[in-house]
């Protein structure tokens, strides 16, 4: 009834829009199976996984249909979901990051607690802090793998030129003098995709940690002051260590993320900063050359302390706003089933570890994949980024640091903006001690 | 003497001319053309060597099989999205022309209090950006939200300064005594409008029309506000969410832009001879 | 002062529709996002904080270059706009035989959208790879130099922002061009019969004649494509996104980055500052342009 006096409203407003488009809201068609919305990002690889997972889902539920739609990644997606969840438009069930951008949607206003559930027991507790509310509720289920933030690197470089993984910063910058001298690029970075930029600093956060236990919570009280410490002014150091040997590649600013895993695998380039996960792009354009690539963590300054910063997996949400939240729950509790997992690995091989207890792990595993394990196993050689373990995150880290590797500031300058940075988030999200 | 002179200066402004036609089309070739045949040509290759990004002809022209990949992956979608694009555009640019007109019309003809407000909040309009989650806020109260119908409201209400602005000050060439003698003759109010001044605007509204069919036809934030939801997609919409799925696939991402183009473009070649004659026949005699 | 009252032959109803649409979907929610802007906003909760927005908008590390790039921005491709139009116009509108063929070139980039020339033209623009810098470079060669090329688009001064410029004015001018033809084509032709009789040769026509009826056309294209090169955004971020670095950057991708970072306050103050420094350059021109009107 409410609906029929909006629109006769609306149409009074609208004077002259044709009755025909206002009235065809107004057929509401009537539906047997209980259908929930989902929404996730747009790539290639997300859509065959969640077409996939979402036909074995409703193949083993004929009463529920999922709807899948899929907004844009980046900062323009970032919005879209905000404002979804702010004008009350969210589909019921959602993929997003997890840790600090969880927490700036506002998780105990917006989602269900699903700490009840019972699959949370078979979720890996390195997963837990990061999906975890401000009132300790648990707000996802964990999506896809773990990613290594570190090196990416060229085996057959290494193995010609016979050098060894690094483990200090100092033999990384020897390798590269050594790299430079075969007439090969040291380092491959990307700046027309601002985002590469940031993993020299995102990536040293394993070292920052080992340098300073308990740094996570100085840092969100705002007792951190990044450029008078040597371990967090490090990452901006490096940046401008880098530019100043001369060792990135020349094009470096007008280098695109896929050009970058280009050079790295055609062997035009040695190291380039990255994410583990970069390797999927080279296994779907370079396959025969994935097996040369590997990945190494980010070297500090003690060689006994050795060890990769880990990224989490999305998560999956369940919107508040649902009106179906026996079938979404359902279909969450499916995504982190046996099922799901082997559905997932015959799409997309994994690139890390999943965060589910005995989640199997099948496929053509890459190098990348077999590295990233072995830092993720050993004892004391991986840690959670930054961003799974406070809230406080800048959003301008990526032009700072292209800033900084273009020469436009030093790293001093660099690490003082991102400060400002950080004060204006943390105001903006109403964090105490900013 | 005197004739004979003027003859050769005649002659002399005509090899002149040719030059004239000769250097306008060699520059608008170089400038506008170039980026249109680096367009086709990646869109027409293969994987591979469009990732190249250069200007040389592909090995093999691949323009179709790269379009119909575009088109019919993920389930025709883009079919779909093309149909309400269409009707999107169609509707909000009818209305458009029809509503900011008339305004355009009273505000330069009916200099007073409401007219120098009208005057302000156009411009006001031009220069604020729209506040989106208010608007979501409502649309949803009434009941358009998430509808073609409210986002054409939408398309008209952001179009509506751009193009008050022009038919304001394009009814300043309509001489007044035109009015005046309807006026005498008993035609005021909407009657004044429709019947007398609406057709002598046909050049400006020719003009609206293309420019607003394009920014409407080509608007993908706010579809993606107000219109979302995959059944509502519009061509933007499916142009934008192929950027990111399509990051390594430049042959495709060019192919979609070629037939998102294509509609307007084949618009425009169709109606131009109109275009043009609409323009010249609509100019205001004396 | 009684004034005998006769009903106006100008229907003031004709504002209604426009007025409503207006007013709905426009007015009422800026209006309510006015008030936002003296808030700390997470779309759900606000809470009043004065000026406060409006203190740390000022003191936004790179607004200084935002302001410049904006004002670069938005007289470079006005500027122009309004002069390429006009002669393009011009051209066009005379009776030579390329005029069909262009004009239709013209209009294309008018038709394709934002995202798909951003994305042509920063292919063509890359400075190792482009075809705008192998021309220059071969060009060069020619005459026996050797150059790398301009950066463009990654040059760390004013170049790139000039350069989204120029490709603004590439896209934007056959708009411009299509106003000031509808323009023209509203000149009597009897004025230029006139002034050929009087002897006018074909410059002193464009002088005379063609400019001085061609000004509400012009007053236009003024108008919308300053207004337009102050808020512009969407091209530049589909260019450089404010990069690299932040050496781009307007005032109205700055504002957009805060919307997306959250910071819904900040943003709708970002948005109400943007709107008074619009105001203040274009509301004193569009009365000047307007008074010029009437007098003419």
């Amino acid at each position: 009834m409410k609906i029929v006096r909006n629109s006769r409203l609306a149409k009074a407003l609208m004077l002259g829009l044709p009755a025909v488009l206002a009235s065809a809201m107004l057929a509401a068609p009537a539906q047997a199976a209980t259908e929930i919305t989902f929404q996730t990002w747009n790539s290639q690889v997300s859509q065959d996984q969640w077409n996939a997972m979402t036909a074995a889902f409703m193949k083993a539920n004929p009463d529920i249909t999922v709807k899948v739609s899929y907004v844009p990644g980046g900062v323009e997606g970032d919005a879209l979901i905000k404002t979804q969840l702010a004008s009350g438009t969210m589909a019921d069930v959602f993929s997003y990051n997890v840790g600090a951008l969880m927490q700036a949607i506002d998780p105990v206003r917006n989602l269900v607690n699903l700490k009840n559930e019972p699959w949370v027991k078979s979720v890996n507790s390195g997963f837990i802090p990061s999906a975890t509310g401000p009132d300790g509720g648990f707000y996802a289920a964990p999506f896809g793998t773990a990613m290594g933030g570190g090196i990416l690197y060229n085996k057959r470089i290494y193995a010609k030129l016979n050098l060894q993984i690094p483990l200090t910063w100092k033999d990384f910058m020897a390798n590269n003098a050594k790299i430079k001298k075969a007439g090969i690029v040291p380092v491959i970075s990307s700046w027309k995709d601002s985002w590469t930029a940031q993993l020299f600093v995102l990536g040293d956060h394993f070292n920052v940690a080992a340098a300073m236990p308990g740094f996570e919570e100085k840092f969100t009280g705002n007792k951190i002051v990044l450029a008078k410490n040597p371990s967090t002014l490090a990452g901006f150091q490096h940046l401008e260590e880098v530019r100043k040997a001369g060792y990135y590649n020349k094009d470096v600013a007008a280098t695109t993320f896929a050009k970058a895993l280009e050079y790295l695998a055609l062997g035009k380039g040695a190291h380039y900063p990255m994410l583990s996960a970069g390797i999927d792009t080279i296994v779907a354009n370079f396959p025969t050359k994935a097996s040369d690539i590997g990945f190494m963590a980010q070297p500090g300054t003690n060689a006994k302390s050795n060890g990769v910063t880990v990224w989490m997996p999305a998560g999956v949400y369940i919107a508040k706003t649902t009106k179906n939240l026996e079938a979404a729950k359902k279909f969450v509790a499916w995504t982190v089933s046996k099922e799901s997992f082997e559905v997932q690995n015959k799409v997309v091989p994994p690139s890390g570890p999943y965060f589910i207890k005995g989640a199997p792990v099948s496929g053509n595993l890459t190098g990348v994949f077999t590295d990233l394990y072995n830092y993720m196993q050993g004892k004391g050689t991986s840690y959670p980024a930054l961003e799974f373990l406070t809230p406080v995150k800048g959003p301008n880290l990526s032009q700072i640091c292209v800033e900084i590797g273009s020469g436009q500031k030093n790293a001093l300058q660099g690490a003082q903006s991102y400060q400002k940075d950080l004060q204006k988030q943390s105001q903006q999200l109403g964090l105490a001690g900013w | 003497m005197i004739l004979t002179r003027n003859k050769g200066l005649k002659s002399k402004t005509k090899y002149r001319s040719i030059w004239a036609d000769i250097t306008g089309i060699i520059v608008t070739v170089i400038v506008f053309i170039l980026p249109f045949y680096f367009l086709v040509v990646n869109a027409a290759k293969s994987q591979e060597e469009s990732f190249r990004l250069n200007m040389s002809p592909p090995e093999k022209w691949l323009l179709f099989q790269n379009i119909a990949k575009v088109v019919s992956d993920y389930d025709w979608h883009v079919l779909n999205a093309t149909k309400n694009s269409l009707i999107l555009t169609i509707f909000s640019v009818f209305f458009l022309i029809i509503i900011s007109g008339m305004t355009g019309f009273v505000m330069h003809r009916k200099r007073d209090n409401t007219s120098a407000v009208a005057n302000f909040l156009v411009l006001t309009a031009l220069v604020i950006p729209p506040a989106i989650v208010p608007t979501i806020w409502v649309l949803q109260r009434i009941g358009l939200y998430k509808t073609l119908a409210g986002m054409i409201a939408i398309e008209v209400a952001y179009g509506l300064a751009f193009a008050v602005l022009i038919f304001r000050n394009f009814i300043g060439t309509i001489p007044k005594e035109i009015d005046e003698a309807a006026i005498v003759d008993g035609c005021t109010g909407w009657n004044l409008y429709f019947r007398i001044i609406f057709p002598l605007l046909k050049p400006v509204s020719i003009t609206i029309g293309i420019i607003a069919t394009a920014a409407v036809f080509n608007d993908f934030t706010n579809p993606l506000y107000f219109l979302p939801g995959d059944e509502n997609a519009t061509l933007q919409g499916t142009l934008f969410a192929y950027v990111s799925r399509y990051s390594t696939q430049y042959n495709l991402l060019f192919a979609d832009i070629l037939y998102i183009t294509a509609f307007p473009l084949l618009a425009f070649i169709f109606f131009n001879k109109r275009i043009v004659s609409g323009m010249t026949a609509g100019s205001i005699k004396g | 002062m009684k004034k005998k009252r006769i009903k106006s032959p100008y229907a003031s109803s004709l504002y209604w529709p426009a007025g409503i649409l207006y007013m709905v979907l426009f007015f009422i929610p800026t209006v309510l996002s006015l008030f936002f802007s003296l808030t700390r906003w997470t779309l759900q909760e606000w809470e009043f904080i004065g000026i406060e927005n409006f203190t740390l908008y000022f003191s936004e590390e790179n607004l200084r270059i935002g302001f410049r790039n904006t004002i670069i921005y938005a007289v470079l491709t006005s500027g122009l706009k309004v002069i390429f139009a006009l002669y393009l116009a011009t051209f066009l509108s005379s009776k030579l035989r390329a005029t069909g063929f262009i004009r239709s070139v013209l209009f294309f980039p008018t038709l394709v959208s934002t995202i798909g020339v951003g994305i042509t033209f920063s292919v063509l623009m890359n400075p190792y790879e482009g075809i705008i810098n192998a021309v220059i470079k071969s060009v060069a060669g020619f005459f026996g130099k050797t150059t790398d090329g301009p950066g463009w688009l990654i040059d760390p001064n004013l170049l790139p922002i000039v350069s989204i410029a120029l490709v603004d004015v590439w896209k934007g001018v056959g708009i411009a061009t299509l106003i000031y033809i509808a323009g023209m084509a509203a000149i009597p032709r009897d004025y230029y019969e006139a002034s050929s009789i009087d002897g006018a040769s074909t410059r002193q026509q464009f002088y005379k004649v063609t400019i001085p009826l061609v000004r509400p056309a012009m007053f236009s294209v003024i108008i919308l494509s300053f207004v337009g090169g102050l808020r512009s955004f969407d091209l530049i971020w589909a260019m450089t996104g404010g990069g690299p670095g932040f050496i781009s950057d307007v005032l109205a991708s700055i504002n957009y980055k805060q919307y997306t970072s959250g910071y819904y306050g900040l943003a709708t103050a970002g948005n109400v500052i943007l709107f008074v420094v619009v105001s203040i350059l274009v509301f004193p021109l569009s009365r000047y342009l307007n008074k010029k009107e009437v007098v003419m």
